[in-house]
């Protein structure tokens, strides 16, 4: 039995059932990230120095370029998940508020692209 | 369509902390996305080479630069410690107001203990920090 009204089913509007997914990703995004946030600010508060050198050493070696790939990943992905409810919380009016949601997609997308390629960037260029 | 009253209207409830720290998960959860622009601009400097390295490190090694980082790694330690506090509540646990409260406080607690952690690290002598 269908608790819609014959009305919204003619016009499909009503759940598309797509909010659950949001809403669960944003937890399985924040279940992976809180791990990865104490690994992150840890390494970052203990790297023996800043220089060059030693910084891209840091970050090419061993598992620290596979963490910090999911570091902005998943971070980048639950970002984008947050930022979209709070544009759809404090923006109104549709054109604004798509662009908003549209502008901070492609950031959120950039962000993670460009993390992805330096990393690889300094990974392959670091011996194992 | 923009003349319908909004909720939840918060104007009309009484401010408890627990209301503030609802707020500043979100305000934190924004900041944190601005801080994930600064640590992929860091990473990306890295990969341009010593120059470009060299170019960004007087910013970030900047008493202003430090205090920026020690609180973007305030809000990093906030929003997960808080984060923590709604996965418990999706769970079904600590939703009674006592229980709210009793971890809201500890929140509030383990952010300020290891916001100061990060501060002494990052402007300890000697060491670069970050």
């Amino acid at each position: 039995m269908s608790l819609r009204a014959p009305l919204a089913r003619a016009l499909h509007h009503g759940t598309a059932r797509a909010g659950v997914s949001h809403w669960l990703i944003q937890r399985v995004t924040a279940t992976a990230l809180a791990p990865l946030a104490i690994w992150l600010l840890i390494a970052l508060l203990s790297l023996p120095s800043s220089d060059y050198a030693s910084v891209t050493r840091w970050i090419g070696t061993g598992l620290h370029p596979v963490l910090l790939a999911l570091v902005v990943l998943i971070g980048a992905w639950h970002a984008w998940l947050g930022v979209q409810v709070v544009i759809e919380d404090y923006v109104h009016g549709f054109v604004t508020k798509t662009a908003a949601l549209l502008v901070s997609l492609f950031v959120h997308v950039l962000v993670a692209a460009s993390g992805l390629y330096a990393l690889l960037h300094i990974a392959l260029a670091t011996p194992a | 369509m923009a003349e319908r009253p909004l909720s939840p209207f918060i104007t009309v409830y009484r401010w408890s902390y627990t209301m503030t720290l609802s707020i500043l998960h979100r305000i934190t959860g924004v900041a944190l996305a601005v801080a994930l622009l600064g640590l992929v601009a860091w990473l990306l400097s890295a990969s341009r080479g010593a120059d470009a390295y060299a170019a960004l490190t007087p910013l970030l090694l900047s008493a202003p630069g430090k205090l920026l980082i020690v609180l973007a790694m305030t809000a990093l330690i906030y929003h997960c410690c808080n984060g923590l506090r709604h996965l418990a509540w999706d769970m079904g646990w600590g939703f009674e107001r006592a229980d709210a409260r009793r971890s809201a406080a500890l929140v509030v607690i383990v952010t300020l203990i290891a916001a100061a952690l990060c501060l002494y690290a990052m402007f300890r002598p000697g060491t670069g920090g970050a």
